[in-house]
Order: C-alpha cells, then sequence, then structure tokens
C-alpha cells in the first residue's frame, strides 16, 4: 500500500499509509491528516487513491501544495514525489512489484461493477487531453528472424531511450546507420536511419524497407517484382541483416549503408 | 444475393505469445470472403483464458457467417445477439467447470457489408484505422484508465505510468449479460484497419505503429510481421495479436452496385 512519510526540518514526524479512498489534508480537526499550522488552510489538499494510483489536488488553498518544488492544482503521484504544505514535507512512497519481477503482474483483469462504484466521480472534466502516445520501452531480445519492415522518409527523432524492465539493450541498439546515395541524380545524398522503419524505392516499382531493431539493421522486400539487391546478391524475401558498408541496389538505385556512430 | 467480399478485402493475422508468457490466450479469426474479423484476448487461470478467447472467435465466427447468409436483421442486431450467445456460452462453461471458474475474454470484431463496417468491441482490445495517411484509434477501450481519462483525472501522458493498467470494466463471459459497444462507420476504398490485443499497443508507440501502415501496407503480410516485431523487440510483455484488413475496392450491396464496380472496373 502507498504511504507518505510526514517530516518537518528534515526530521521525520510519522508515517501514513493512504489506506482510504479520499484522504484529506489540512488544518482543521476533523482532517485525516491534520497539521496544525496557520499556513495550513483549514481544508488544504486531497489526496484520492484508486487501487495503486493515487492523485493529489489542492483544494483552493491558501499558500498552494507543491510537488517536487513546483506549485500543482492536481497531479498524479508518483514513487518518491515530494509533495510540500508550507513547512512540511511529505514523501510519497508507493513501491508495487515491478514488471520485471512479476509478468503476471500485468495479466488484463476484469474490475467488477462493485469495485467500480467506490471510484469517485466528483473529478471535474479536465481540458482534452493531449494525443495519445501509447506506452514503450525498447528492449532487447535477440533471436526471432522475422522479417522486418520499414518506411521512406526523412529525418525523425532517434526511439525514445528504453527506461524500464529489460536487460541491457545489444550494443548494436545505439548505433546508428545511415544510407549514402552512390549513383543518379542524387548521388551523394545521405539518409539517417533513426527510426524504426525506413522505406527506399519507388511505390509501385519496387520497395524495400530498412528496420531498425535492437540486434542492428535489416532489410526486407516490401513490393515489386524485383528484389533489392545487396552486395551484388540478390535477396530472398526474408529480412537480411545489414553490415557495415553493405552496398544495396533498388529500383536501379545504389546506396551504401554504414553505421554512423 | 451471395457475399464474397474475396475481392474487395485483403486479411491477414497474426498471433504470438510474445517474449515474456507460456501461454498464448489471444485468438483471431479472419474471413475476408465473408468479411469478418474477430480478434479475443482472454483471460482466466490456467488454460482457462485461451478456452474463453477460443470459444468467442469460434462461436461468433460460426453463428455470423450463418446468420449474415440469412440476413434476417440488421447487422448490429445480428452482432448483439451472437455476442451475446457467445457470452452465455463462455459464462455457463465457467460456471458449470471449476477450472474455467472466473475466465472471460475481450472482443473487437467487425463485419464489413455495404460499404460499411460495423465494429463490436468490449473491453481494452482496439481497431484503428488508417485513411489517406492519418492513423486513429477508432474504440474506446472498456478500462479503468480510459474512464479515468474520460473523467480528467488523468491525462493520456499520466497514463503511460500508471499502476493500474489492464483492468478492464467489461468483459465477455463473465457476467450473464454483456453490452458491447457497437457502431458504424463508412468504409472508403484503401483504408487499412487494423485489429490488435493490448499486447500490441502496451508494448509499441502509437506513431511506430502508424508508420508502419503508413509504410507496408502494400505488403500486409510484412506489415502484420513488423507488428508483432516490434512488440516483441520492446519486451513482448503480453501475448501480442493483430489483424490488418486493406479495402482494395468498394463494395456496395446492390446489383447496381456490382454493375457500377464493374464499369469502375472497365475505366
Amino acid at each position: 500500500m502507498a504511504k507518505l512519510i510526514l517530516s518537518m526540518d528534515g526530521l521525520v514526524l510519522k508515517e501514513l499509509p493512504l489506506a482510504k479512498e479520499r484522504t484529506t489534508i489540512g488544518r482543521k480537526p476533523h482532517n485525516d491528516i491534520q497539521i496544525d499550522n496557520l499556513a495550513i488552510s483549514g481544508e488544504h489538499a486531497v489526496i484520492v487513491t484508486i487501487l495503486n494510483d493515487s492523485f493529489l489536488e489542492d483544494m483552493n488553498s491558501t499558500n498552494g501544495t507543491y510537488v517536487n518544488g513546483q506549485p500543482i492544482k492536481k497531479h498524479f503521484l508518483q514513487n518518491n514525489d515530494v509533495v510540500e504544505l508550507g513547512k512540511y514535507r511529505l514523501k510519497y512512497i508507493n513501491e508495487t512489484p515491478t514488471v520485471a519481477q512479476s509478468p503476471d503482474f500485468e495479466k488484463t483483469m476484469v474490475l467488477r461493477p462493485d469495485m467500480m462504484r467506490k471510484a469517485p466521480t466528483d473529478a471535474p472534466p479536465a481540458p482534452a487531453p493531449a494525443r495519445s502516445q501509447t506506452d514503450t520501452q525498447t528492449g532487447f531480445r535477440p533471436g526471432q528472424s522475422m522479417p522486418a519492415g520499414s518506411s521512406l522518409g526523412g529525418s525523425g527523432l532517434p526511439p525514445p531511450p528504453p527506461p524500464l524492465a529489460p536487460p541491457p539493450p545489444a550494443a548494436s541498439a545505439n548505433q546508428v546507420g545511415a544510407i549514402q546515395i552512390l549513383n543518379g541524380a542524387n548521388a551523394g545524398r545521405e539518409l539517417e536511419l533513426t527510426k524504426t522503419l525506413t522505406t527506399l524505392g519507388k511505390p509501385g516499382l519496387q520497395v524495400a524497407v530498412i528496420t531498425r531493431r535492437p540486434q542492428g539493421y535489416f532489410i526486407t522486400h516490401v513490393e515489386g517484382a524485383n528484389m533489392p539487391i545487396v552486395n551484388g546478391r540478390q535477396l530472398d524475401a526474408q529480412a537480411h541483416p545489414l553490415e557495415d558498408h553493405d552496398v544495396i541496389e533498388i529500383a536501379g538505385v545504389k546506396m551504401e549503408f554504414f553505421i554512423k556512430r | 444475393m451471395t457475399w464474397d467480399l474475396g475481392q474487395a478485402l485483403q486479411m491477414v493475422s497474426r498471433t504470438h505469445s510474445g517474449m515474456v508468457r507460456t501461454h498464448n490466450e489471444d485468438a483471431v479469426f479472419a474471413q475476408p470472403g465473408v468479411g469478418l474479423a474477430i480478434l479475443a484476448d482472454g483471460m482466466g487461470g490456467y488454460n482457462a483464458g485461451e478456452v474463453a478467447s477460443g470459444m468467442a472467435t469460434a462461436v461468433i465466427g460460426a453463428e455470423l457467417a450463418q446468420g449474415l447468409q440469412e440476413a434476417k436483421h440488421g447487422v448490429s442486431q445480428l452482432l448483439e445477439s451472437v455476442i451475446g450467445r457467445a457470452n452465455s456460452a463462455i459464462y455457463q462453461a465457467a460456471e458449470s467447470q471449476p477450472q474455467y471458474s472466473g475466465m472471460g475474454t475481450t472482443l473487437v470484431m467487425a463485419v464489413f457489408r455495404d460499404n460499411h463496417i460495423s465494429v463490436a468491441h468490449i473491453g481494452d482490445s482496439r481497431m484503428y484505422r488508417l485513411r489517406d495517411g492519418a492513423f486513429e484509434c477508432v474504440t474506446r477501450d472498456h478500462s479503468l484508465l480510459q474512464e479515468q481519462i474520460d473523467s480528467g483525472m488523468i491525462t493520456e501522458e499520466d497514463a503511460r505510468r500508471s499502476q493500474n493498467k489492464n483492468l478492464v470494466t467489461r468483459a465477455l463471459g463473465v457476467d450473464p449479460e454483456v453490452e458491447p459497444e457497437i457502431h458504424t462507420y463508412e468504409v472508403v476504398p484503401g483504408d487499412v484497419y487494423l485489429f490488435c490485443s493490448d499486447g500490441l499497443n502496451d508494448m509499441v508507440e502509437n506513431d511506430d505503429i502508424a508508420l508502419t501502415l503508413q509504410a507496408l501496407s502494400a505488403n500486409l503480410d510484412l506489415a502484420a510481421e513488423q507488428l508483432v516485431q516490434m512488440a516483441n523487440d520492446n519486451g513482448g510483455r503480453d501475448n501480442v495479436s493483430v489483424i490488418l484488413v486493406r479495402v482494395l475496392q468498394a463494395f456496395p450491396a446492390t446489383e447496381r452496385g456490382l454493375l457500377a464496380r464493374l464499369l469502375a472496373w472497365l475505366k
């Protein structure tokens, strides 16, 4: 269960488990956490806890509620967050088992209606949330000889670095590859392969894709009657791992693949 | 008239147990000829999850293929009754056999008919659509997290860090009755539809899913392989399943439509 550690001037005063769905904080005695100090409003803040998540909300207090030094109105508490009210500090501790330790933790479960009724419904509607970016981690994992897929494009940001669980990524995961065009009108042009997929060629004629994976770069045929040629040899339908200085030929255009850094 | 959408729709499916789980509790069913795609992500101990998702795809697949031929009712009524029967079948199995107690499954499925798609879903399995390069999630999860987002408690940004992932508020087979969410949308040739279990969207960013579909829709098999591979490259913590449907041409219901199609083809 999540808990708060109340301290002032570096001195720990007490530990407060977040056992209730609504934990109120304020100067007045009816609060779950009473802090009898004039800098604290009568009803200062509230913490709503739903299963493993806790949300802190400032109740329009006079002196405000701060989390990690920033004033907040509403905040989704994360492990080790420090909540400041006047001179008092509340450290939020929520040590749930990490995914790495128990894969079953992520198993989907049904939340029954009787559980739902306990959830508070008084939360005011918030401004339209930012566009969804589904959670991702980049990991490792060798093996798997599935064909890689991919798209041509200009530059792009490199994939986000891997936080969380899995073992350290293979060395190649940090490498950035690039291709340089060797002939034709665009000769000399260079393209960094920072995206997970980059397609090359002409749609409808011949397209291949270079995929960026934890274990390196792979090239795969996408469409067209002709397969890509690497170092003079025509590929089959399988993904083909790319080595530094491989020469690729697609739709008559030759290009060199190389590891940039 | 008998339906054959095999000319109008291309479908591929992939399902993989992922890098961590030993069982695959997902089930997929795709029949381009009848215009039917079904994906279920089962839950429950031992092999009960597989049983639930397998029952869902089998019961719904068989009954719908039958019901669509008869075409007595509109598609959404038909979907509702067939999903209701699958729910009863799973619920009764769970009630009568202790090893299946508490099993259930999510569901996302679609019927393609007359230039329209009717999508039904329960739980957190999703359907996305790529149209003219724009990629969007069509279904809205029945999950605690989505309810928290809707109520403004938590932003979508925060949702990624939530500890309350994977809590669905609706599932097939866990109660005597279930209420599927059903919507019908127009279909445009060139559309690509993606049905997936949460093993995909929890492991792969939306942008990467979108990029894959944009780049590889000419080779649907490769696109499906790539999606599964990205989920596994990123850790593969859950079973991952995808069905991809590409709309090759219009599929109107009437004879006139057939003629129009023929004329369009002659042009």
